[in-house]
């Protein structure tokens, strides 16, 4: 029934809208990571150009070849499957196989999100499913790292990269250890000014980590991620490993190597935060990052590998149902307790 | 005696497709995942299973008369645990490498449920005939199943089938394939699948009906 | 069987000493058969771990002719064929000439993903390991079970001095006798498989062959 007098105009909430879309939100997101891509790019050369572009390609087709075809247009513009790309490929080594990495964004999109039912509806982080299955799957191609790619040698694509589909081929340089690694298997601590700057091996996108954080403040202002998040993974990590440090500071890594090293950055602001995987509430949101703190820190320094941010947060996406339920604010008027 | 005879094959064809107990009804998941690493092992646990459930159905349907309906899973078990235990050491001292690769799953096959299920569900309501022909087609797809998810495992987790290599030595391991959750990965990438076949068919049988409709 | 019928059992509720009888005989058949199969199979069965068993210490322990299970009782060790329970055995290796070779030694303990356990090859006199072999292992494919699948680690135990103890260390970084490389990807499953063996000396070498010599910081806890 419509109503015939315009004066009075009675609609359903939402009553207040905003100019914020999950389009701007992919946007933002994406120019947050531009920096530490071209970073990328500058340190590892025209391969870690070719292994994002893989990724990115890989996700972007199968968002499009399992979309229907009433909401493919409205899928593909929203941006997600592009950064879902983009954060797969910057949490890969640069001496992967192309079609590994196409395959990683095909699975982050596939069973990460559209299985699920889309946008808005996944359980876990897509680009870091995509990550896990690639670990999983081809755990030798994953850690080979190679060194930073000396001036004039932006050029130089490894011959691992052009390795045919399901075929692999010898890595052709000398590989190097990342940070987390030589602390794991070594023992040996990395400089903080080398982490800050970037002059590490590593992943595309772990490199440098003042880039990480300039990104990361970029969303914060816009206010698209929640602030908590960040602040108390980083900090429970700090807390935690200071703790070890200081029971024994020969067998541990120091607070600040243990924040800047590895994934964490780029995990903590770029992939925890992600509005869809992470709790709502603002009690949740301090659950959430504590508990990936708590983890990170345990697998790091008790478990097999060297590095454990993706299993951090995908265990806490995992949680995140329950911790939504059990910190959601009490309805108004309802089961007041006495005080 | 035409209509029995349809009916037998009925009974045959539903466990192979219809009513496949993996892809269907979704039972016996136990072994389904465990063993499926390579088409052989699949395959001989397809055999060990084919064995006991074709065995315990046709001694329940020959016995429903006598078993006491009040004591009657305590019954079926007995059968199955006893021809599973036969199984069990028959593979260990005929082909000792598959049953060391199978380990504890041969034990576990009397808590498959889709073989409890036979026996509850219809040997102990049938004619020996008809439970022996069911239990038959059941089996069947199950191991029809069981090979699907072997084969699809070792293709991609060895580059092999049945170990014979397909893609030379320069083929990169899907390691995750033979490991567990490559099990449940390819499981639930196959019903999946089936669903969706299943679906396309009932609309393509919509589709048809539409058209004769209008035709009339 | 005359007709079709869908009834289970018959009309009136039997009694329970009938439920009783029919459960009893139906264990009573059941176990007649287990018992039957279990006589039939065994001596395959047992002959073939005896085989496997055969051709795995032939393996470690290199131009052996023949084998003796040995046990250690009462301090010293003795031969005996029966297998008791709490009871830790090796197997002597000997010669063509019937002189003692060496010892192969059944260890296990903890790897990457599951126990792993393994049979070794140890010659006291000449205090080296000879060969190494994993009977059983879950590791993971592709890293961890390259400790069986690798050619080179499980060569590397063909000769390998026990002194101070062995030591797994990162590949082309060996340097002594008794280091061996570590397979990369695999640090933990080959320090395992080394941690193992080390443990399996302590054991043992105090109780093999007192007599030989001994090196002045044999661990002898």
């Amino acid at each position: 029934m419509k109503q015939k007098d315009p004066r009075l105009l009675v609609q359903p909430a939402p009553l207040l809208k905003q100019r914020m879309t999950a389009a701007q939100a992919m946007r933002d997101a994406s120019y947050a990571l531009l920096p530490v891509t071209l970073a990328g790019f500058w340190f590892f050369g025209l391969s870690a150009l070719l292994v994002l572009s893989a990724s990115i390609v890989g996700a972007v087709l199968t968002e499009w070849f399992f979309s229907p075809a009433d909401v493919r247009r409205e899928r593909l513009w929203d941006g997600s499957g592009i950064l879902t790309g983009l954060l797969l490929g910057l949490t890969l080594p640069t001496t992967i196989p192309l079609w590994m990495a196409f395959l990683g964004g095909a699975v982050s999109i596939g069973l990460g999100k559209l299985i699920w039912g889309g946008l808005g509806k996944n359980l876990f982080n897509p680009a870091l499913v995509g990550r896990a299955f690639l670990s999983a799957t081809f755990p030798n191609a994953m850690t080979t790292w190679a060194p930073l790619s000396q001036p004039g040698d932006f050029f130089h694509v490894h011959a691992s990269n052009l390795a045919l589909p399901f075929m692999h081929v010898e890595y052709d340089g000398i590989s190097a250890a990342t940070p987390l690694g030589l602390m794991k298997f070594d023992n040996e601590s990395t400089p903080w000014t080398d982490l800050i700057m970037g002059n590490i091996s590593g992943c595309i996108g772990e490199t440098s980590g003042l880039l990480l954080v300039l990104g990361g403040v970029y969303l914060l202002l816009r206010r698209d991620i929640d602030w908590r998040i960040p602040v108390s993974i980083l900090l429970s990590v700090a807390v935690f490993s200071g703790v070890l440090y200081a029971t024994a500071p020969g067998n541990y890594p120091d607070p600040l190597f243990s924040v800047f090293a590895g994934g964490l950055l780029i995990g903590a602001l770029y992939m925890a935060t992600d509005p869809v995987t992470s709790p709502l509430t603002p009690r949740g949101a301090w659950i959430f990052g504590i508990g990936i703190g708590l983890l990170v820190v345990l697998i790091r320094v008790y478990g097999g590998f060297p590095e454990g941010v993706m299993y951090a947060i995908l265990l806490m996406n995992a949680a995140t149902p329950l911790i939504d339920r059990y910190t959601q604010p009490r309805v108004f008027g309802r089961g007041v307790k006495s005080r | 005696m035409p209509r029995t005879k349809e009916n037998a094959y009925e009974e045959f064809v539903k466990g192979l497709w219809r009513d496949n107990p993996v892809f269907v009804q979704v039972l016996g998941m136990c072994p389904m995942l465990a063993v499926t690493n390579s088409a052989i092992n699949a395959i001989a646990m397809g055999l060990a299973t084919f064995f006991v459930l074709v065995g315990s159905s046709l001694l329940v349907s020959s016995l429903r008369r006598w078993i006491p309906k009040q004591i009657r899973i305590s019954c079926y078990i007995i059968i199955i645990a006893t021809f599973v235990t036969v199984t069990d050491f028959t593979l260990q001292a005929l082909v000792p490498k598959v049953h060391k690769e199978l380990g504890a799953f041969i034990p576990l096959i009397v808590a498959n449920c889709m073989i409890l299920g036979r026996q509850e569900a219809f040997a102990a309501k049938h004619s020996v005939r008809l439970a022996v022909i069911d239990a038959l087609g059941m089996a069947s797809g199950f191991m029809f199943a069981l090979f699907t998810l072997g084969a699809v495992r070792e293709i991609l987790g060895e580059g092999a089938l049945f170990g014979v290599s397909l893609f030379g030595a320069d083929f990169e391991p899907w390691i995750i394939m033979i490991l567990p959750p490559g099990g449940f990965l390819t499981l639930g990438l196959l019903l999946l699948f089936f669903s969706w076949v299943k679906e396309r068919k009932q609309q393509m049988i919509a589709r048809l009906a539409e058209a004769e409709g209008e035709a009339q | 069987m005359t007709s079709e019928s869908n009834t289970t059992a018959t009309g009136s509720e039997p009694t329970s000493a009938r439920l009783v009888l029919t459960l009893s005989l139906a264990g009573l058949l059941s176990g007649l058969i287990i018992v039957t199969i279990f006589e039939v199979t065994l001596p395959t069965i047992t002959a073939y771990k005896a085989q496997e068993l055969r051709k795995a210490v032939f393996k470690v322990l290199p131009g052996v002719a023949s084998m003796k299970r040995l046990v250690y009782r009462d301090g010293e060790l003795s031969h005996s064929d029966e297998e008791l329970p709490e009871q830790e055995a090796v197997y002597g290796g000997y010669g063509a000439d019937g002189q003692l070779v060496g010892y192969a030694i059944p260890a296990e303990g903890p790897g990457f993903q599951d126990t792993i356990s393994l049979l070794y090859g140890l010659m006291p006199d000449q205090r080296k390991v000879t060969g190494m072999e994993i009977l059983a292992s879950r590791e993971t494919p592709g890293l961890g079970d390259k400790i069986y699948k690798d050619a080179d680690f499980v060569a590397s135990f063909l000769s390998l001095a026990i002194d101070p103890e062995i030591r797994a260390v990162k590949k082309g970084r060996r340097s002594a006798p008794n280091e061996l490389d570590a397979i990369t990807g695999a640090t933990i499953s080959s320090k395992a498989v080394v941690r193992i063996i080390n443990q399996a000396n302590d054991q043992w070498l105090p109780r093999l062959a007192p007599s030989s010599p001994r090196g002045a910081n044999d661990a002898e806890n």
